[in-house]
């Protein structure tokens, strides 16, 4: 819900204490806000106020006289000035623990096999208004349970009605296929029939459920309580938007992704690539051992090995590095420093590199604010150019359909409506939405709440976008060759753009145009010319497209020149599959052409299998590391836990070990290392501060990684040696292995386990906010690292040119387009195979569904034909990172034919 | 027949003949009808409700809000929204409740200029007929009735040549009590689930898909072209009490002549029932009665002499909500009957909020025990607390406080009843040692 805070003007009693609040906001929040432990259910922080589940009663009354008072559902009610509340009248009392008797009739008596139990905030509650005897002895409703899908566990029986699902999934999210049936105490909260849910943030049911009726599928196949298990601060690796995350290790394993409150980026919620894409963590293919020539080795001789090798590289100039961004900062800055600046190439191909060096030039020198996923929320007009954000950056697609409700709460702040009555707001607005355009290759899943789309080849969106700068700034040129229908619509769009208090434009690198980009930019200058304030949000491609951007290097296109022009011994590969970078006979060719190919990696790919040296990396849950999103925010994550009887070590760790031998020092701590590589890099500075370093202590003491509950802990390992194990030491982080240590006041990056007393389920984030959808207490982690330079004239446009033969336009898939997450079984499932998407007429009489092959600079692959009226016509959709379609070039031509 | 010339004395049931088809068109205009919308199309909108306001019309669904002050509420000028909706509520679901549908069939065109009218004064341009579905008979009468009325210019763009439009629609409900109450009516009108909404915003303001809303009861815009017809004074002095007109009183139960008749608001109890139900079976006698339907509190035999009014019932204990009587006798199992109501309520709750969803079932639960030896003692501490539990400014809307009146009167005039099927069962505690009492 957007926040709207005005300071404090009304006086409120509480019990008989007076505070100061902002009288337009509801008693819960504030309750909470202040400390009060005020039990609730249908109430979400952002999902706003329905007062369906009457559990925060509380007694208000009518004036200095009352002794009477009467109950009131603190939700619903504003603390208007002069107010007097009491949480602890026996009115209010008997009712809130009436309100749990009641949903107690029907709640199973499963605790000690529901995977919810001990982090459930139904039991909280219930302990909470002090309900404990039953005296319901009557038959409970039961239900058919449905199998949802890999993602979400479904036990209906659970239910106690709060609505919360229903109203997230359906309201929040835009889903369809979740609904609530039936009547009276029947409500039934399920699909129509069995069937995977098809709402990308399905799993975020799993923590809007009060209790065990959602569960995640994941978590509970290999289950785990949740005080049981070993935690640290976690970023979300599998798109740039920096979402943080909590995941969760028992047994060495990852057990389940959860979502870490980010004021600033994720708030509550992750899309399902985001919660689901770990399992690949926990894959028996990946690798654990060091090998050489396909034997093991001793971790010890592979660094030496590798640091020998680099150290001849380093005499010879006959070394290379390839970097990527899916890996740390700490790792690429450390090969580049191995390798040396000038060897030193990103792990991405060349078109990439090109769009995110202009992302990031763009994003230092616009005029408009750097739109954050909670900022995006608050626009009320957004223009997206080219993404297909359920696909590229889905948090951020679920914050535009927020955004789309801000002409809502105009129309109830004119109307006397609290913001947080959500009911009675959406009743207002109805379908009255705040503008959003979409310009993309092909229909996507906004389009439902968009005001007008549009589709087109890259070049064609570009060319609208360009009209609309003109509309806005008529020094600019009007874009040649549109039709009437799109001039009409750049008129709609400049209106909307340039009437809004907040516009917000959209774009990223995923089309790997950069005229979209160049465009996305002078929208804003235009904007910030017409006197509008414009925000914008650029999405690059990967986790830390950001970071290695800053960080600078050539693109594997060039260093994969070098090795075929055998100017190269050694080639360092981190982190990344050269297959999905280069066509394979190309790699290949240039693999031949080495004396050893050295390979980080965390999983097995094609690249792997080539290594003369294999060393293993560290997943996200096994390193430390910084990474850099969209909006150029640095954020530290934290290792989760100490792979047992591996080689495993984190990437950047392998580059540290070996750095001696090659007459380097990385000192041999991560705060050594993140120290180096912040003087070296100017653009960086900034990261020594994302997270207080491993000399942090609260209290005198580290931050234990487990519950004051974790159980176990000598047992665990008895089948292998009755002795207990030392706990494994940290010396890169203030976080500890251990459930010994302070807990309380951990600074806000470095937050393990939201836990409070009384408090075990998710929802005790409300005692980490500085206020309720604020940011946490001691602000949101993370350091903005863009400076801002003067702002850039408008881009000139390069010369247009009509479609000519079927080109190759990306199409993204949240589930498969990812490498990573793609290897999890959960995800797995739900990747499609490969497909070719063209409009119907240019299908050349070919059916949809039809097996064709595809052809493109000399590369042939298979894949299903899929006709689409809303493909841009000249444009073959293709996409990226499907296991089985090779690495074409953006906009090259495309043949497609009857296989 | 000659057009009337005196006004009738029972204007709602004047043109209705038992066992006969309503009257069409020309029949209703022959026997004074459409004389109320065409005075008001002369009128300024704003006067119309002025004179619904002075003759004292109070809304008929139950509530006894004055449908003066509602329509009052509705935005009006050039600062108001375009569009505006009237919709009659016509989901007549309360259990022993038959009146509308008494209307509905035996007069349509009356409702229908009503609801113009209403429409009229409000700035509706566009009406709803929200209509209990199994009313399929009252359906098919309203759809000839309208088809006849957009035939003659008196439904559709400019009504009668007033540069008035008005488009009405008939929607039959899917069959929910919980339709009756205004905003899940609308909630239901607009294809949503129907579950009461928070208020504000008030329908007046933003009701159906988000624009200023009247919701009234069928017989209350029945009343209303004889009031624009015959004015304020003598709406007013049709009735015997300070709320202006006539009423359909009902009665049911096991009375000589169970039935609905219209008479002057304020007639007692005792007439309603001695005179027009003829009273009692024979050698039954009255134990109590529910006034106004099954979400009324039971009143008894020492208030048989109270005017059926809004005020008088209220000042008992009671309400007089739709003002259809149920009648409890001294042979019927009070717990029976209780446990039949309950049963229903908790059927028909919506299942939103907490209390009501799982109150209702409860106190069924508990009530079938009684109803069949399996009570026990503390059976009436849960009731007694449900009826707290459950009670106003506790649940989201009046849906189960309504259903807790006839619960806490029958435990209150009733007691013994329920204290000897509470003895009746086995105690658990008694059970668990093998003690048999």
């Amino acid at each position: 819900m957007t926040v709207s805070r005005k300071p404090p003007q009304a006086g409120i009693q509480i019990d008989g204490k007076a505070h100061a609040v902002d009288p337009s906001r509801n008693l819960l929040e504030v309750a909470l806000e202040l400390g009060y432990d005020l039990p609730y259910f249908c109430w979400h922080p952002a999902l706003g106020s329905v007062g369906a589940c009457r559990q925060c009663a509380v007694t208000q009354f009518k004036d200095e006289n009352d002794t009477q008072g009467r109950v009131v559902m603190a939700c619903m009610t504003p603390c208007a000035d002069k107010t007097r509340f009491s949480l602890a009248h026996a009115d209010a009392v008997s009712m809130r623990e009436a309100v749990i008797e009641l949903l107690m009739t029907n709640h199973p008596h499963d605790c000690p096999v529901c995977e919810e139990g001990g982090a459930c905030h139904l039991q909280d509650m219930t302990v909470m208004t002090g309900h404990s005897y039953r005296r319901f002895r009557h038959a409970k409703r039961t239900h058919v349970n449905q199998d949802l899908g890999p993602f979400v566990g479904h036990e209906m029986n659970r239910c106690i009605a709060c609505y919360r699902c229903v109203r997230f999934y359906r309201e929040y999210a835009g889903g369809g296929d979740l609904n609530v049936f039936g009547a009276h105490h029947h409500v039934y909260f399920g699909r129509a029939s069995d069937g995977m849910l098809e709402s990308p943030f399905s799993g975020n049911l799993v923590e809007v459920c009060p209790t065990g009726v959602f569960t995640d599928r994941t978590y509970g196949e290999s289950y785990t309580r949740k005080w049981d298990l070993q935690q640290a601060p976690g970023v979300c690796h599998h798109c740039a938007l920096g979402c943080n995350i909590m995941p969760g290790e028992r047994y060495g394993r990852i057990k389940r992704v959860e979502n870490r409150y980010h004021g600033a980026l994720n708030g509550y919620f992750l899309c399902d690539r985001g919660r689901y894409g770990y399992q690949y963590t926990n894959a028996d293919d990946r690798p654990r051992r060091a090998r050489l020539n396909d034997a093991p080795v001793a971790a010890e001789a592979a660094a030496a090995q590798l640091g020998e090798w680099v150290a001849q590289g380093r005499a010879t100039g006959r070394v290379l590095g390839i970097g990527s961004p899916r890996a740390s900062l700490e790792a690429n800055h450390a090969l580049r420093a191995l390798v040396g600046d000038a060897n030193f190439h990103r792990g991405i191909a060349a078109g990439e590199v090109a769009c995110d060096d202009l992302l990031v030039q763009i994003l230092r020198q616009t005029p408009a604010r750097l739109a954050s996923i909670r900022e995006a929320e608050s626009a009320d007009a957004v223009l997206v150019l080219g993404e297909d954000l359920l696909a590229t950056g889905a948090r951020l697609a679920l914050a535009l359909r927020q955004s789309v409700r801000n002409v809502g709460f105009a129309m109830a702040d004119a109307a006397n409506v609290p913001r947080w009555q959500d009911h009675s707001v959406r009743l207002l607005a109805q379908e009255t939405k705040s503008p959003l355009y979409i310009l993309g290759p092909r229909a996507t899943g906004l389009d439902d709440i968009a005001r007008r789309f549009h589709r087109g080849r890259p070049a064609d969106l570009a060319r609208l976008a360009q009209e609309i700068v003109h509309l806005l700034d008529y020094t600019q040129p009007r874009a040649p060759g549109l039709d009437d229908d799109a001039i009409h619509l750049a008129h709609d769009i400049a209106t909307a753009l340039k009437t809004a208090q907040r516009p917000l434009i959209v774009a990223g690198t995923s089309l790997e145009s950069t005229a979209l980009l160049q465009e996305a930019a002078n929208l804003c200058i235009a904007l910030d010319k017409a006197g509008v304030a414009p925000s914008i949000a650029l999405l690059p491609r990967a986790a830390n497209s950001m970071g290695t951007a800053l960080l600078g290097g050539g693109d594997t296109d060039a260093a994969l020149a070098r090795v075929e022009a055998s100017e190269v011994d050694t080639l360092v590969v981190l982190e990344s599959d050269l297959y999905r970078l280069a066509p394979g006979a190309r790699v290949d060719a240039a693999l031949a052409r080495l004396r050893q190919l050295v390979v980080i990696d965390a999983v097995s790919t094609a690249t792997t299998a080539k290594a003369t040296l294999l060393l293993p990396a560290g997943s996200f849950a096994e390193t430390d590391g910084t990474l850099v999103n969209h909006e150029g925010r640095a954020q530290r994550h934290f290792q989760v836990f100490v792979p047992g009887d591996t080689d495993i070590r984190e990437s950047w760790r392998w580059l540290q070990q070996s750095a001696p031998a090659a007459g380097v020092d990385f000192g041999d701590t991560l705060d050594a290392l993140i120290a180096q590589c912040a003087g070296a890099n100017p653009a960086l500075a900034g990261i020594v501060d994302a997270a207080p370093s491993a000399r942090f202590r609260l209290a005198g003491s580290r931050i234990p990684r487990q519950s004051h509950r974790s159980s176990g802990r000598t047992a665990m390992h008895a089948h292998r040696d009755i002795h207990e194990p030392r706990p494994p030491q940290d010396a890169d982080t203030p976080l500890a292995f251990s459930m010994e240590g302070a807990r309380s006041g951990a600074p806000p990056a470095e937050i393990p386990i939201f836990w409070a007393p009384r408090w075990n389920s998710v929802q005790s984030v409300n005692k980490f906010q500085h206020e309720i959808n604020g940011p946490l207490r001691g602000g949101d982690p993370g350091v903005l690292l863009l400076g801002r330079e003067a702002t850039a004239p408008y881009y000139a446009r390069p010369a247009w040119q009509a479609a000519g033969t079927l080109e190759v336009v990306w199409l993204y898939e949240l589930f498969g387009s990812e490498e990573l997450s793609a290897r999890g079984a959960a995800i797995a499932t739900r990747v499609p195979a490969p497909y070719v998407v063209v409009h119907p007429d240019g299908a050349h009489g070919l059916a949809q569904g039809r097996r064709v092959e595809c052809s493109s600079d000399g590369l042939r692959w298979m894949a299903e034909l899929r006709l689409d009226e809303t493909m841009a016509p000249g444009a073959a959709g293709v996409p990226r990172g499907l296991p089985g379609v090779p690495a074409v070039r953006a906009g090259a031509a495309l043949r497609v034919e009857a296989a | 027949m000659t057009a009337r010339t005196s006004p009738p004395g029972k204007p709602l049931t004047d043109r209705i003949r038992p066992e006969h088809p309503p009257y069409g068109l020309a029949d209703y205009e022959r026997h004074g009808g459409f004389q109320g919308l065409r005075a008001a199309l002369k009128m300024a909108p704003q006067d119309v409700t002025g004179l619904i306001k002075a003759a004292g019309l109070r809304g008929r669904g139950g509530a006894g809000f004055p449908t003066g002050v509602k329509w009052g509420l509705v935005p009006m000028g050039a600062e108001a929204p375009k569009q505006k909706y009237i919709v009659a509520n016509g989901d007549e679901m309360e259990p022993g409740t038959f009146k509308d549908r008494l209307l509905l069939e035996g007069d349509p065109l009356q409702f229908i200029e009503g609801m113009l009218i209403g429409g009229y004064a409000i700035g509706a341009s566009v009406g709803y007929i929200f209509l209990r579905a199994e009313y399929v008979l009252a359906a098919e009468r309203l759809r000839a009735a309208m088809r006849e009325c957009r035939a003659r210019h008196l439904l559709g763009r400019n009504v009668l040549g007033s540069g008035f439009d008005f488009e009405l629609h008939l929607h039959t409900s899917a069959g929910r009590y919980i339709c009756g109450e205004e905003t899940a009516l609308i909630s239901s009108l607009e294809g949503k689930r129907a579950i009461p909404r928070a208020k504000p915003p008030f329908p007046a303001t933003a009701g159906l898909f988000g624009k200023p809303t009247v919701v009234n009861n069928i017989e209350t815009l029945c009343n209303v072209p004889h009031i624009v017809h015959y004015g304020a004074d003598w709406f007013r002095g049709l009735s015997k009490c300070g709320d202006g007109g006539t009423k359909l009183y009902g009665a049911s139960g096991k009375l000589r002549h169970p039935g609905a008749w219209e008479l002057p608001m304020g007639t007692t109890v005792r007439e309603i029932l001695d005179e027009h139900a003829g009273g009692m079976r024979a050698g039954l006698k009255l134990r109590g009665f529910l006034p106004g339907g099954a979400s009324t509190d039971f009143l008894t035999a020492e208030h048989l002499d109270l005017p059926m009014d809004f005020d008088s019932i209220a000042k008992a204990g009671s309400r007089m909500g739709t003002g259809t009587m149920i009648v409890l006798d001294d042979q019927t199992d009070v717990i029976g009957m209780v446990r039949n109501l309950q049963m229903f309520f908790a059927r028909e709750s919506c299942g939103w909020c907490t209390p009501c969803r799982d109150g209702l079932p409860w106190g069924e639960k508990i009530l079938a025990g009684l109803h069949t030896g399996r009570g026990q003692p503390e059976d009436l501490d849960v009731l007694r607390q449900l009826t707290r539990w459950l009670g106003p400014g506790r649940t989201f809307c009046a849906h189960a406080p309504g259903a807790m009146e006839p619960l806490q009167s029958a435990l209150k005039h009733f007691r013994v009843d329920f204290e000897r099927a509470a003895n009746r069962g086995v105690p658990i505690t008694a059970a668990k040692t093998g003690a048999q009492t």
